[in-house]
């Protein structure tokens, strides 16, 4: 009980010493071929440890997913045994699960895979988006839309899919005096585009337990975080179009956004005035709404 | 006895003997029977693989084989191609080109791996060797189109250019024009991995004028038109790459490309459709057939029901390559199609979101249910299970590579919450020819037990974020007896590890280890101990300091053995001790 007590806060090396102590047996006989218990321990030091080793990637995420996954002893078959109740289970699963998702997106060279296709997921997502938009396009025009099961593009549509390999645009946040650049070809609509750019400006530090909430669907996650949109914030999103004119960002089809933005600035609501009427009514909104 | 009378046949005799033993460790072996057989099978040898760009010099190379005609080389370590070695690490081409040039090597074939490969190095090679034939570039980096126009220009008997998802810096296509109205000798054409435009009129051209020509493999520039009229003059092509398949269902140059397609009776290889109208996939439909390999990893707009239905025409297929979009349900299909499935390698499509489209074990169990010639996997799914690793360890005895790669590289079986050790134990019992082997999930040092006890063929194993101790890496040094390659990375493997059998990297080509808990002073003394072992130490952002306490902890360690010492050409962020 005590080992895993002091699991959650030693230094790596000490938990170094002491997963070893867990998860090794007393002694060599003890290894069998088999689902043996004598590896209990192993199991769950051995994840303590690697949690501990994954502190380098954000002290919550390890402070987090020890206190909620670990929260009996050491050995492996009474923290299974606690894992039997299900809330308990489901609960660890979950935080796992997401947080896991959020581990890999952050560990160098994790997938697995070379880079040069790597590149090509990251580009390839934007010739679907691309064709999303046309597809959308498409059923607008037409009465009765045949909806096509795949989301790529629908019949009338060719030619769309040039794309180009990525969209860099710098973004600077009043107040701020370093800017960022984000790619846009990686976002599909301004929800994913506007979560992006708190995590970059608001939450400049891997918090993971904002991204523990999410779930997997990203349209679901999206619609939680629209500060950036819908004025209800002290900031509001803008961009520079090619004619250098500066425009609220949300207004136009995603598609036609991207051929137009030169840059985008994350402007104070009070500076946001002569940017249209919608201003106005975004003010008008956060007066009205009940808190 | 037997040697008195071996040493009656001349030498010439020998020599033809010698021409029917082709693979390297075959010729190896011969050559250290006696010094006689040494010296005619190394003047008689032609073909030489060079795993270790750094193993050796091309100077001895030369020496050694004077009648050299192809090389294979591979530069960078494996981690390379996942961002874990620094740019300008090494690995570069152009002193080997020099060589053989000043040596006047009569080099046919170049094959290269993880090379950075300059323009100055291919303009070299293109004016120095006048029977130049092959050029294979795969995962290479530091040319552009303008290398890739002077091998066009100068190299008249160029039968082969294969780039293999190279990154190439792309100066607008006109290097396909640079081909010589006379270089009709064109066997093989591979530019899918360019991003710029090409030159159409000058490709169809080239095409026109290539009656050999069996594989081309086209980039994304080339649109579904001219791909009708390209596939109109070459219709004996066996393996064809389209760039983009992306036209309206119901025009002309659609039907004309569905007539067209009919013709090409001996497409055996199909892959690209880097972008794609699923409409017009029908128009494929005819030549499934006979496909014996069909790469979709890069066409992400093949999904849902029009992947279904073209993978139901592929009874024939021996090679698979997809994205996990295909679903376990998708792979159900390929299970109960695919009857003659050798290879499998599903790759990811989306890193974002996770869950959605992925792939998870019951795709693998199916497949290993209906595809009993399965020997080669590649897969990237979302979770695995102990239980489906052991029904596919029962279902596929014949595994040879068996490379599993779970999303989250610790997850547990979610079934049992427990480490994946006794589904890869199982794995390694059970395929007693396996030679490669890649793991993840959630593991601890019992799965080294049984790879040291089991994979006795093991040739390459990739770890990463695996074990509880040094038992761990033991285990698997002790035990693989034909191990050359081990790659570790984020592992609780440290000096004590690393030094019990420091012999056993002399009969490896190489080991890398990176975030375990070899310290600088555990390095030290494997270098002290091995001179024929370089050991690097990658020090990328400074943090080692080489004068101080040993007992630092070493960021990136990469040994191999070496014939030739340290290497010359080492940036300042790497000190070989």
């Amino acid at each position: 009980m005590s080992a895993s007590g002091s699991v959650s806060t030693v230094s790596r090396d000490d938990n170094l010493v002491s997963s070893s102590e867990d998860s090794s047996c007393p002694d060599d006989s003890d290894l069998q071929l088999g689902l043996g218990l004598s590896l209990g321990g192993g199991g769950a030091g051995n994840s303590a440890f690697k949690l501990q080793q994954q502190a380098s990637f954000g002290a919550q995420y390890a402070t987090s997913l020890t206190a909620k996954n670990f929260p009996s002893s050491s050995s492996f078959s009474s923290s299974s045994s606690s894992l039997g109740k299900p809330s308990h289970a489901s609960c660890a699963k979950r935080s796992a699960d997401s947080v896991a998702n959020a581990y890999s997106s952050q560990v160098v060279g994790w997938p697995p895979i070379r880079a040069y296709r790597m590149n090509n997921i990251t580009n390839q997502a934007k010739s679907v988006a691309t064709d999303e938009y046309n597809s959308m396009i498409e059923k607008n025009k037409r009465k009765n839309g045949v909806v096509e099961n795949t989301t790529n593009g629908s019949n009338k549509n060719y030619g769309t899919g040039k794309t180009k390999t990525s969209l860099f645009v710098k973004v600077n946040m009043d107040g701020i005096p370093i800017g960022r650049k984000v790619d846009l070809s990686t976002h599909s609509c301004y929800e994913t585009l506007a979560q992006t750019l708190e995590d970059m400006f608001l939450r400049p530090t891997i918090n993971v337990t904002g991204i523990s909430i999410q779930e997997h669907d990203t349209r679901v996650e999206a619609t939680r975080s629209l500060k950036l949109l819908d004025g209800m914030s002290d900031f509001v999103l803008t961009y520079e179009d090619k004619e250098g004119d500066w425009m609220l960002v949300g207004d136009v089809p995603w598609g036609m956004f991207l051929t137009s933005v030169k840059r985008l600035r994350i402007m104070r609501t009070s500076e946001a005035t002569g940017l249209g009427p919608r201003i106005q009514e975004s003010s008008g909104r956060q007066r009205n709404k009940p808190i | 006895m037997l040697r008195k009378k071996m040493n009656y046949f001349p030498d010439e005799v020998i020599e033809h003997v010698f021409d029917f033993i082709t693979s390297h460790k075959d010729r190896n072996a011969v050559s250290l029977v006696c010094k006689s057989w040494y010296k005619i099978e190394r003047m008689s040898r032609q073909r030489v693989f060079i795993g270790n760009c750094y193993a050796i010099s091309p100077e001895r190379v030369i020496a050694r084989f004077p009648e050299l005609k192809s090389l294979t080389l591979k530069g960078k370590p494996h981690f390379a191609d996942f961002s874990l070695v620094p740019q300008d690490w090494g690995g570069i081409l152009y002193p080997w080109i020099e060589a053989f040039a000043k040596r006047r090597v009569g080099l046919e074939e170049l094959r290269l791996k993880r090379m950075v490969v300059s323009d100055e190095s291919l303009e070299l090679l293109s004016r120095s060797f006048g029977n130049f034939k092959a050029l294979v570039l795969v995962s290479c980096e530091g040319f552009t189109t303008d290398g890739l126009a002077a091998v066009a220009a100068n190299c008249r008997s160029l039968r082969e250019l294969d780039l293999q998802e190279n990154e190439v810096e792309d100066h607008k296509g006109n290097w396909i024009s640079r081909f010589p109205e006379s270089c009709t000798s064109l066997v093989s054409l591979n530019f899918a991995c360019l991003k710029g435009d090409i030159n159409l009129a000058a490709l169809e051209k080239l095409v026109a004028r290539s009656p050999n020509l069996k594989s081309l493999r086209l980039n994304r520039a080339v649109p579904l038109d001219v791909l009708q009229k390209i596939l109109m003059r070459a219709p004996q092509l066996v393996d064809l790459g389209i760039g983009s398949f992306v036209h309206d269902p119901a025009s002309d140059a659609y039907n004309k490309l569905k007539a067209t397609i009919l013709r090409c009776k001996s497409i055996r290889s199909l892959s690209g459709f880097l972008e794609v109208t699923p409409r017009c996939l029908q128009a494929i439909h005819p030549i499934c057939h006979n496909l014996t390999s069909l790469n979709l990893s890069y066409a992400p707009g093949i999904h849902g029901n029009d992947l279904i239905k073209l993978i139901q025409h592929c009874r024939k297929l021996e090679r698979l390559w997809i994205l996990d979009c295909i679903g376990d349900k998708g792979l159900g299909v390929v299970a109960s199609t695919c009857k003659e499935l050798q290879e499998l390698r599903v790759f990811p499509s989306d890193l974002q979101g996770g869950g959605n489209a992925a792939v998870t074990e019951e795709g693998l169990v199916a497949i290993s249910a209906g595809c009993p010639k399965l020997h080669s996997l590649l897969y990237f799914c979302y979770q695995m299970t102990n239980a489906a690793l052991i029904t596919v360890a029962k279902n596929c005895s014949n595994f040879t590579r068996f490379r599993l790669c779970t999303l989250d590289p610790v997850k547990p079986d979610p079934v049992t919450m427990r480490p994946l050790d006794e589904g890869f134990g199982a794995i390694v019992q059970s395929c007693k020819r396996l030679r490669r082997l890649s793991l993840s999930g959630l593991l601890t040092d019992q799965v080294f037990l049984y790879i040291g006890m089991y994979a006795e063929q093991l040739e390459m194993l990739s770890i990463a974020f695996a074990g509880n101790s040094d038992k761990g890496m033991l285990y698997v040094l002790n035990g693989c007896k034909k191990l050359r390659k081990l790659e570790i990375r984020d592992c609780p493997f440290g000096d004590t590890a690393l030094l019990t059998d420091v012999g056993k990297y002399e009969t490896m080509r190489s080991l890398w280890m990176s975030s375990c808990e070899v310290t600088l002073g555990g390095c030290q003394t494997l270098a002290e101990d091995r001179p024929m072992l370089n050991v690097e130490i990658i020090n990328e952002d400074g943090q080692i300091d080489f004068s101080a306490d040993e007992k630092q902890k070493v960021g990136k360690m990469y040994l191999y053995r070496s014939l030739v010492g340290p290497r010359k050409d080492a940036p300042a962020f790497v000190r070989t001790l």
